[in-house]
């Protein structure tokens, strides 16, 4: 393989990586510009973060956000553990294929149809729309995504380390919680990590389940911006950008730690004594 | 581990042969199925205190589920497993007497190399002290000291087998069981880890089975054999039992290298039979009975090192004498073997020792040679 510089090779990376982050970028430098106009700049500024302080309704929406990607994610992090753990140790059980089907399908579907059908629930439930919906709506899309994270570390994991835990004496509830649970953690809390920054940017079904007084920032940024984008919403974004890249840096590397410390543990296996 | 001090090794006790022994652990008819394959088929088998016992035979032939259910991994579908008397077969694995060394060693990653071992005392509640103590007695015994605070990953394929020894041991078990512990290391470590094994078996004298398809592992450690096959147990016996006594061509076959010849019983003496055979060529007498009528078919096993091989024809030729042309030989260094071909055209092989250095050969390629073997050195089976 050429791993050289070549032209070609440059240009394809500069107009690939412009192509996925010069919007973000832009949004980034207007937010710390100094003038109000979007399209014009005035100067560096850091006086629209200061201004969004003021601002109790984007605060609002944020803090509604947060409570929202909290509580959803972590409610979606021990039902999609369970969920991995069934598909990965119950063997063939009846209807195994169909449930393995029923838990990936939310990961493909629209995200329009996901709402509309969860709007129609709750209306068809006469459930009163609000923090409660959102957060069920949440947790139901972001379940699946632990349990393919959390199914995938199981199908790799080492089952005779429980067995030799009970063997020592330790009983099956006990063996879960001291030995498969801390081992399988890194999964976990990447599932976790993934499933708080999907609730953080969902727009779609937050807009179809959601009621008074319960707006989520994205919801609120979309309003605001039909009314014309203001340096204030470039900053709110780019703190929200921000987040959501620490979020996702964060569980890709420790999925990858994991990975290397296995891989580590192998090349030692193979090793002489 | 421990350098080999004081007496030397003593394996005359024989409890199994003692009617006044009554046996540690007994395996009674059982059987398991999993679905409608059978693992293991109906074993019964008797082990005593402080034995070394092998269970030994190919993979797939049923040792390892065998294991797993004296560990209690798995439930027989019949029959009973007794330890001290005491009925053991539903007893899960977390209540049973009994530790277990994986073929994996099963270390917790995630623990270091000391709380893998205190994790069995812990799950007894042990007194803290009493946990320390007996957790720097076990890191000794397997010297890790300088490896106590590594996690495993941080460990040599040998270090982690000593960990897994270690965890295995420290709640003193009623027994434990090795599945195939040697597998996963080098040829040299392995042959001076079953010593090792084998100091510290006597040492703390619990009873120990070990699974193993490497049949010289078998026969260096163990106390007994049992060889099984498709789920059958097909002989017990000492290591020395089953190689110059094997009860049928599988066990004989599976044990070392063997010459089997066919042929058919032409005369039985008290302590003589006389067989015919055309692959031999010639009439073969053994020293032993054997329950076959006059006229049955039997197969003659000789073992290589015990057919001689020479160019100058025996006084008498008629009995336990073959003819044939030296095929092929095989220089190991110790041993030559020699591929012979029979005039029936059936092959045997022969192996002398190279007692004095190799110079020139005095049996070479197309050489002419008499076989020639003892009476009470070939093995008369009749399946």
């Amino acid at each position: 393989m050429n791993r050289g510089f070549t032209w070609f090779n440059g240009v394809s990376l500069v107009l690939g990586f412009g192509f996925l982050y010069l919007p973000i970028l832009l949004l980034i430098v207007y937010s710390f510009n100094e003038s109000k106009l979007v399209t014009v700049w005035a100067g560096f500024s850091t006086k629209w973060y200061g201004a969004l302080l003021e601002n109790q309704g984007l605060l609002d929406a944020a803090w509604v956000t947060f409570r929202v990607a909290f509580v959803s994610s972590t409610v979606a992090t021990i039902l999609g553990l369970v969920a991995g753990l069934m598909l990965s140790r119950f063997g063939a059980f009846r209807g195994r294929v169909l449930f393995s089907g029923m838990i990936y399908a939310p990961l493909v579907m629209p995200e329009v149809i996901t709402g509309l059908s969860l709007l129609l629930m709750f209306v068809a439930i006469s459930f009163d729309r609000g923090f409660v919906t959102v957060t069920i709506a949440h947790i139901t899309f972001s379940m699946c995504y632990v349990a393919v994270v959390v199914q995938s570390r199981l199908i790799s994991f080492d089952r005779s380390i429980e067995e030799a835990a009970m063997d020592l004496g330790c009983p099956p509830g006990r063996t879960f919680l001291l030995i498969t649970l801390p081992v399988i953690m890194p999964a976990i809390v990447s599932g976790w990590l993934l499933s708080f920054t999907l609730s953080l940017d969902d727009l779609v079904i937050a807009s179809f389940t959601t009621g008074p007084g319960a707006t989520t920032l994205p919801m609120k940024i979309y309003s605001q911006v039909r009314l014309g984008v203001t340096p204030e919403i470039n900053a709110v974004s780019t703190i929200l950008v921000g987040i959501v890249a620490v979020g996702v840096v964060i569980a890709s590397v420790l999925a990858k730690r994991d990975e290397a410390r296995r891989a580590q543990d192998e090349r030692l296996a193979a090793a002489a004594p | 581990m421990t350098e080999a001090g004081g007496a030397p090794r003593h394996k005359t006790v024989e409890p199994w042969n003692d009617p006044g022994q009554s046996p540690y652990i007994q395996i009674a008819g059982v059987s398991k199925r999993f679905g409608a394959f059978v693992a293991v088929d109906n074993v019964s088998v008797d082990i005593f205190k402080g034995e070394f016992f092998a269970l030994l035979g190919p993979s797939g032939c049923g040792k390892t589920t065998l294991l797993r259910m004296l560990a209690g991994f798995e439930e027989p579908s019949q029959g009973r497993i007794m330890l001290e008397g005491e009925d053991m077969s539903t007893v899960p694995p977390y209540q049973r007497p009994v530790n277990m060394m994986f073929q994996s060693y099963a270390l917790f990653p995630h623990m270091t190399v000391e709380s893998n071992i205190a994790f069995g005392l812990k799950q007894d509640r042990v007194p803290k002290d009493e946990i320390v103590r007996r957790v720097a007695e076990m890191i000794q015994l397997v010297q890790l000291d300088d490896f106590a605070k590594r996690k495993p990953h941080q460990l040599s394929g040998g270090q982690r087998q000593r960990v897994a020894l270690a965890r295995s041991l420290v709640k003193k078990p009623k027994m434990l069981l090795l599945d195939e512990p040697l597998g996963a290391l080098d040829k040299k470590l392995r042959e001076q880890t079953q010593f090792e094994l084998m100091n510290i078996q006597e040492e703390l004298g619990i009873t120990f089975v070990i699974v193993t398809h490497d049949q010289e592992e078998a026969m260096t450690v163990s106390s007994r054999i049992a060889v099984m096959d498709h789920g059958r147990i097909i002989q017990v016996a000492t290591p020395a039992e089953i190689y110059e006594y094997p009860n049928s061509r599988y066990v004989a076959e599976f044990i070392g290298d063997v010459n089997t010849l066919e042929g058919r019983i032409t005369q039985l003496g008290t302590d003589f039979i006389e067989i015919k055979s055309a692959q031999a060529a010639c009439r073969i007498r053994a020293g032993h009975g054997v329950e076959a009528p006059v006229g049955g078919a039997v197969w003659v096993a000789i073992r290589p090192e015990k057919l001689n091989i020479s160019v100058t024809p025996p006084d008498d030729t008629s009995v336990n004498c073959m003819r044939g042309e030296v095929w092929d030989i095989g220089y190991l260094g110790n041993l030559s073997i020699y591929h012979v071909r029979l005039e029936s055209g059936q092959m045997v092989t022969s192996c002398l020792t190279n007692q004095t250095r190799l110079v020139e050969r005095a049996i070479t390629w197309e050489d002419s040679v008499y076989l020639t073997w003892a009476p009470s050195s070939c093995v008369v089976l009749t399946g």
